[in-house]
């Protein structure tokens, strides 16, 4: 075991000599998480104002319930929003000159008759955004126009710009009689979506298991690197059990794992203030996803031939289940087959276990936990066996 | 078997890759003090004997024994008493002659001021002292290759393998390598050294295995060897006047097999060179020729080789 040490900190130390695992680990999942909570939260960063105007031509629960929503967006995110009586009128507010001194709006949300119902009875229903100019503005209204919709599974929203108003109307009918088949909207659903983290912890929580899957993968593949550059012969002469070689690996593969998630836990919560929630709820979800990264890359690594062919390999993998389990766009929210598939990842246990530490406490996170230490076992069990083969040899 | 305590004893050491039997059955023994020396060419099976000596290769079948402990590629015990140089280098290039030597000194469960003291010794024996602090990727060829040499000799084992250590080294650092190889074998270091260069194990091993197609084709010290296959040593002389006649007057001594006139002088092939030498010098000059050069060849291991496997060692 003070060889498997020796080994580790061997590792460690040519592992901050080379930066690549700093840069890896640290630098760009802290960047990219940056560049993407300026991107989706413009409104909180930027001085954002702007000024939508809202029909209810419908009058029923869920226009009710859109307008409420639109408020609170509005005071939270300095928005005026103006309620107008006829889509005339918000066609007229929409359709100003650019640099005009006329007082418009960004904007217009309408709200067809008969919304409300669609909604409730299972038809397909549509939501309309008036776009005058484009710009940010009319951006973010598409935006939550579509995140409402998204929550109401198959509401669509129809965005026309002033230029062709006059057709949008029969387009937009015609497309939602297309939607033949009325799916369930079902409400309940929610609520299981608030259970998702939002903005900027996604980002952060998304990219930072995203990015543990390559830093692992450092830990993992020197032992790939010792046999290229032969100094895995050098090992095996030593007076030591085999096993200490790969606890030894296993041992710096955790500790950059845990470095690098600790930094960014600490650096997305201090810079874009990211709420990951119980610190010690998170640490346990942060210790269950380096070990399922650990077998998941072992694997990839046993199977290899060469350090680069394991980095081509796990790059992929890392990418595919990056993405499948939701850690670029919520997933979840998608419905359908996607969101089911996403559990055979552990980057969904890891976010769906920071979801359930949001909504609730510590022992919440415990199936998640259960899930990545599950993760971690079968596959670092079938690392182990090829591996042992190939250090016999 | 010799009276000095066997250090390495291996016998019947078989390993194959899939259909290509690599070693068919090798085996020796080396004692405290001695260098023994396989020499064959490449592919000849040399690596794959010292892997399974060391332990790193599963055997098929044989036995190894390093002090007396069995040796497997499990063992911890009798790998202690080993030190590896291997063919290709291994050592760390992202690390410091002094960090790679630190590295492998703990391993081989050395610590503390001993470990400093003793990595500061090894620095000296392989001329590394003034560049220990220098990441080795900036390291020379031939540096590289001390410092492999000095991972094995760090723990101070009482066996040194080293495969083929001096390929690709310029003959100052090679000449200080065979150098430290003498040193510690007088300081009873079991050493084997495996090579294609028939010079090296000349001058190193004190008994040397010749090694072609996986097996052991004979096995003796050099002059054994010689005799084994019934070598001579050749004799030329180049001179003036009757040289005929002094070939006829060889004819008495029984030590001269043959002897001929050749281009300008005398050639003869000669049991013993060192022994007769002087009167074959006396008999001739009596017939009345005049001798102006002698050139004495002893055979080496390189004819001995050519005669066993009807190959030159090197292509
Ligand atoms: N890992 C391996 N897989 C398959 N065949 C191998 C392997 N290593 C060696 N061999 C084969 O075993 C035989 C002996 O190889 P070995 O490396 O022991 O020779 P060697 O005497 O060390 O040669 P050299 O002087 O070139 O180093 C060769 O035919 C070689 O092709
Ligand atoms: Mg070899």
């Amino acid at each position: 075991m003070r060889q498997a040490w020796t080994i580790a900190s061997k590792d460690l130390r040519l592992r901050v000599r080379d930066r690549s695992a700093f840069i890896v680990g640290i630098i760009a999942p802290l960047g990219l998480a940056a560049i993407f909570s300026s991107i989706f939260t413009p409104i909180e960063n930027f001085d954002f104002t702007a000024t939508y105007a809202v029909v209810d031509e419908d009058g029923g629960q869920v226009a009710a319930q859109f307008v409420q929503l639109l408020e609170q967006f509005g005071q939270t995110a300095g928005v005026e929003i103006e309620a107008v009586g006829s889509r005339a009128e918000a066609v007229d507010l929409v359709d100003v000159e650019p640099f005009s001194s006329e007082e418009g709006a960004d904007a217009a949300f309408v709200i067809p008759p008969g919304f409300s119902q669609a909604v409730e009875s299972d038809q397909p229903a549509g939501l309309e955004v008036l776009s005058g100019q484009g710009g940010i503005g009319a951006g973010v209204a598409v935006s939550f126009a579509e995140q409402f919709a998204s929550e109401l599974t198959y509401a669509r929203v129809a965005v026309a710009s002033v230029e062709n108003l006059g057709g949008t109307d029969d387009r937009f009918a015609a497309g939602l009689r297309a939607l033949a088949i009325p799916p369930p909207v079902n409400l309940v659903d929610l609520e299981a979506t608030n259970k998702e983290l939002a903005g900027k912890t996604f980002y952060a929580a998304g990219l930072a298991i995203f990015f543990l899957f390559f830093t692992v993968q450092f830990g993992v593949n020197s032992l790939l690197e010792e046999r290229q550059a032969g100094t895995l012969g050098r090992l095996m002469a030593a007076p030591m059990r085999r096993s200490s070689i790969i606890a030894g690996k296993a041992i710096m593969a955790f500790i950059l794992g845990l470095i690098s998630m600790v930094v960014l836990v600490v650096a997305t919560t201090l810079l874009f203030g990211a709420d990951w929630g119980n610190p010690l709820g998170v640490l346990l979800l942060v210790v269950g996803g380096i070990i399922s990264a650990l077998g998941i890359m072992a694997v990839v690594a046993a199977f290899a031939r060469t350090p680069e062919q394991a980095g081509n390999y796990s790059s992929m993998v890392a990418v595919i289940l990056g993405f499948l389990g939701g850690t670029f766009f919520p997933v979840g929210q998608a419905g359908g087959i996607l969101a089911d598939l996403r559990f055979i990842t552990p980057h969904a246990w890891f976010m769906q276990g920071l979801g359930d530490l949001s909504a609730g406490n510590v022992a919440d996170v415990l199936p998640a936990v259960g899930a990545l230490l599950l993760f971690g076992l079968v596959t670092g069990s079938i690392a182990l066996l090829v591996m042992r083969k190939g250090l016999r040899a | 078997m010799d009276s000095r305590a066997s250090v390495l004893e291996c016998r019947d050491l078989k390993k194959s890759y899939g259909d290509n039997a690599a070693v068919k059955g090798v085996g020796f023994h080396i004692a405290e003090g001695e260098t023994y020396g396989l020499l064959g060419p490449n592919g000849a099976g040399k690596t794959t004997t010292i892997s399974m000596v060391t332990g790193l290769l599963e055997r098929d079948s044989g036995e190894v024994f390093v002090n007396g402990l069995p040796l497997t590629t499990t063992s911890i015990d009798a790998k202690r008493e080993i030190g590896l140089v291997p063919q290709d280098l291994a050592i760390y290039p992202d690390l410091t002659a002094r960090e790679n030597l630190i590295f492998f000194g703990k391993l081989y469960e050395m610590s503390g001021s001993d470990l400093k003291k003793r990595v500061d010794e090894v620095l000296e024996i392989i001329g590394l002292t003034d560049r220990a602090g220098d990441r080795t990727e900036e390291y020379s060829g031939g540096m590289k290759r001390r410092l492999n040499i000095g991972l094995g000799l760090l723990h101070q084992p009482r066996l040194l393998l080293l495969d083929e250590p001096t390929v690709g080294v310029d003959p100052q650092s090679r000449n200080a390598i065979l150098e430290s190889v003498e040193q510690l074998s007088g300081e009873g270091m079991a050493v084997l050294y495996t090579t294609h260069y028939m010079e090296e194990a000349e001058r190193l091993c004190d008994r040397v295995g010749i090694i072609d197609l996986g097996e052991i084709k004979a096995e003796g010290t050099r002059r054994e060897l010689v005799q084994l296959v019934g070598q001579h040593d050749r004799i030329r002389l180049q001179a003036t006047g009757p040289c005929a006649a002094g070939v006829e007057a060889l004819a008495s001594l029984a030590a001269v097999r043959e002897a001929g006139v050749r281009d300008g002088g005398i050639e003869m092939l000669v049991d013993n060179a060192d022994r007769w030498l002087a009167e074959i010098l006396g008999k001739v000059s009596g017939a009345g020729v005049g001798i102006s050069s002698v050139d004495v060849e002893e055979p080496n291991l390189e004819s001995v080789f050519l005669h066993l496997t009807g190959r030159a060692l090197r292509d």
